[in-house]
């Protein structure tokens, strides 16, 4: 039986509004609503944000909300989780997350684990947010996915957002949570507009965390997946749908804690799952998702869990080599005929 | 007109490159020769008598303190141990000079702080024991204490991480107008971490009102400053950042005293950061892991801990005022034995944290996942009792 927030749609109106405009909105609205909230990062002042997230934020706010940092990761980081130590609401910006891996020792040793070591005396209400994963051309150092590192770390929430309805919600809950948020954003996903409801626009519009979204109901198979690759399903769905195929698509929207019981009910109904990612295989989002479903729904499957992730390579450079390290929606398409047994083999 | 970088730039045609030290090293601070003479007799009408006798007190205390609980564990009563003797006048000096919302960053060799405060000696030992009675739930290993209330923030291993989030902090008390600054200890070793430059760095930028205090105390476990840096120490370190900055005796607890209660006045109230070198010497290994006669001379240590003990000084100076006398002493030091002996024999004697502590505050709001393992860990320790240890309360 579905659960009534998973069917509800919020898209009953003729708005658009793009992820970008989304996360501008979300956080200028939490920063109006209290005080203690506040952004830094590198650019996110003069320069209008790297990515332009952050537009208008240091004309409306000042100084003193929005900090342009000198470039020291580790550096804004630690000072980030300081001010949260005392009571502040800081939104700390990495450019990308490759560049987190610079501040990592302050979001895990610091951020993650400080509530449980301390006892609960210190808590750490702080939101890590920034491009994560592949974009386009930019190679190894400024493509890899953190999804599988953040979601494996006890005391860290972690958060992938698809939509601009997503964006707002779950970044509006990041903030408010008192526990450290890893907020995984897509940079290709920033120009993309989505429709969007009044409720959707509302100043106190939030998601819950933890809660996937069933953004497409099938009957014959599940497909999860975050970020970009939920429109890559949902293309992949459209083109199955005509070869008699029903395919129900999970966006997954938050990593930790990651949503079993919509995924193990979805199972349990289509007793088919593909899991996609952009990221590397070993250890990847798929593989805790595959666990998760055979200690729980072992029984309801009906084959083998396939896994489509990003090619077990650092990122190359070039175009025709890039495409080939990302999953397409070809190879969705494919990864579901096969656990429909429509295929013989190969992908 | 603005010339590079803002500001006015002084051309010369004279090459002149800047040395890479100074023929004269930075000064220190000190009011007491090492016998426990005031240098300039007259700043007696300064002090406090009582304060200072309650500072020797507490350095006493700490001594005291750090000598049994080191025994406790040579004696494998508890696992692990990090003494401060030696640094008693880093200690309480500065402690004495702070005011109690002054919020504390310390590295870990700073515990009389928490002392000066108030945390009681039953307090650290319910900490180094883990029972239920420790703040911190038996989550961290001995030494890691910390107290909301009294302003000290758990301490936490990694060095000098504490560096940048003390300047965070002293970034909200500025953004809140408080009448307040943040305070952060660190060793030597410390100053070499990428987070000492981003904190120094960015404190100057923010104009934070935040005090490094750096114990220099001679030794990053087995390495010696003249392996750790080049530079005349660390107090040379803050012009470069744009942060005023001293070099103190850190031996003498009078001349900490008032360099922290300067430098604090000037964080507050002209919003910038200041820099403390306090020079000391490592009396006592790194920690009960170490045995630094493996790198250092006995001699040497011998030297340090009879001839320029911090807590012998102090007192010769309280004695030749006649503020303190032998009996005094004697009474102390026994009635604060008597006191550790009992403080151990409570922590030992208490239970473990039950094991719900083992699943809270991973989270502000326990999760699902971790509520059904704390059933299914429940049963199964309940039904195979044997298998586990017998003073982990199942509650």
């Amino acid at each position: 039986m579905q659960s009534p927030s998973s069917l509800r749609s919020f898209c009953a109106a003729a708005k658009e509004m793009t992820v970008r405009d989304a996360l501008n909105s979300a956080i200028d609205e939490e920063m109006s609503a209290d005080s203690k909230v506040y952004l830094m990062g590198e650019e996110v002042g003069e320069y209008q944000g790297a990515y332009k997230i952050s537009k208008g934020l240091l004309q409306k706010f000042g100084p003193d909300r929005v900090l342009d940092t000198p470039i020291t990761e580790a550096g804004f980081t630690g000072i980030g989780v300081g001010s949260a130590f005392y009571g502040l609401k800081p939104i700390v910006e990495f450019m990308t997350f490759n560049f987190a891996m610079q501040a990592i020792d302050h979001i895990i040793n610091s951020a993650a684990k400080t509530n449980y070591m301390s006892a609960g005396q210190i808590s750490v209400p702080i939101v890590f947010r920034g491009p994560n994963g592949a974009a386009a051309g930019v190679a190894a150092q400024h493509s890899q996915c953190f999804a599988a590192w953040y979601g494996s770390c006890p005391g860290l929430k972690v958060l992938s957002p698809y939509s601009a309805e997503d964006a707002r919600g779950l970044l509006k809950a990041a903030i408010r949570d008192p526990d450290p948020v890893v907020f995984l954003e897509n940079e290709i996903l920033y120009g993309e507009a989505f429709p969007v409801s009044a409720e959707v626009l509302d100043p106190s519009f939030v998601l819950p965390i933890g809660k996937a979204k069933i953004e497409r109901e099938g009957t014959d198979v599940t497909v999860t997946a975050f970020s970009k690759m939920v429109g890559y399903a949902l293309k992949a769905a459209e083109i199955l749908e005509k070869e008699g195929i029903n395919v129900e698509v999970i966006n997954l929207r938050s990593i930790r804690p990651l949503d079993r019981a919509t995924i193990n009910q979805s199972v349990r109904k289509t007793n088919r799952l593909v899991t996609v990612e952009e990221g590397w295989p070993q250890h990847g989002i798929g593989a805790e998702i595959c666990t998760s479903v055979v200690e729980e729904s072992f029984d309801y499957l009906d084959a083998p869990v396939e896994r489509i992730t990003g090619a077990d390579v650092p990122m190359p450079y070039a175009a025709n080599l890039e495409r080939m390290a990302v999953p397409q929606i070809e190879d969705i398409v494919r990864a579901v005929k096969r656990a429909c047994s429509r295929s013989a083999r190969g992908k | 007109m603005n010339d590079f970088m803002g500001r006015k730039v002084s051309y010369s045609s004279q090459m002149c490159f800047i040395p890479e030290e100074s023929t004269n090293s930075v000064p220190c601070y000190r009011l007491l020769s090492t016998h426990g003479d005031l240098l300039d007799p007259s700043s007696i009408n300064e002090l406090d008598k009582e304060l200072c006798i309650e500072m020797y007190r507490k350095m006493v205390t700490l001594q005291v303190m750090d000598t049994i609980f080191y025994d406790a564990q040579r004696q494998g009563r508890i696992s692990f141990y990090v003494t401060t003797i030696g640094e008693e006048a880093i200690n309480i000096g500065s402690a004495a000079a702070l005011n109690a919302t002054d919020v504390v960053f310390s590295q870990y060799r700073e515990p009389g702080v928490l002392m000066w405060r108030g945390f009681t000696l039953q307090q650290f030992a319910n900490q180094c024991y883990g029972n239920e009675y420790d703040l911190g739930k038996g989550r961290q290993m001995p030494v890691h204490y910390g107290s909301n209330e009294l302003n000290y923030l758990t301490v936490s291993s990694p060095i000098a991480t504490q560096v940048p989030q003390a300047v965070g902090a002293a970034y909200g008390l500025k953004m809140d107008k408080k009448d307040a600054c943040a305070v952060t200890y660190f060793g030597d070793g410390g100053t070499s971490e990428g987070d000492f430059h981003a904190g120094m760095n960015f404190a100057a930028v923010l104009g934070a009102p935040v005090l490094f205090i750096c114990r220099n105390n001679g030794w990053a476990i087995s390495t010696p400053t003249s392996e750790q840096f080049r530079s005349d120490g660390v107090a040379i370190k803050g012009q470069a950042y744009g942060v005023r900055s001293i070099r103190v005796d850190g031996n003498d607890a009078l001349a900490v005293y008032f360099a922290v209660k300067n430098a604090r006045k000037m964080a507050v109230e002209e919003f910038r950061p200041i820099l403390i070198e306090a020079l000391t010497y490592r009396v006592g290994h790194h920690s009960t892991s170490d045995d630094s006669s493996k790198y250092r001379s006995v001699d040497e240590i011998e030297y340090w801990r009879t001839r320029r003990d911090p807590v012998a000084r102090l007192r010769m100076f309280l004695q030749s005022n006649r503020w303190w006398d032998d009996e005094n002493e004697d009474l102390l030091r026994q009635d604060l034995r008597t006191q550790m002996m009992s403080v151990l024999h409570n922590a030992e004697s208490k239970k473990k944290p039950g094991l719900s502590n083992l699943f809270e505050d991973v989270y502000d709001v326990i999760p699902q996942n971790l509520k059904e393992q704390e059933q299914e860990t429940q049963a199964i320790v309940g039904k195979y009792p044997k298998d586990y240890p017998s003073d982990v309360p199942l509650d």
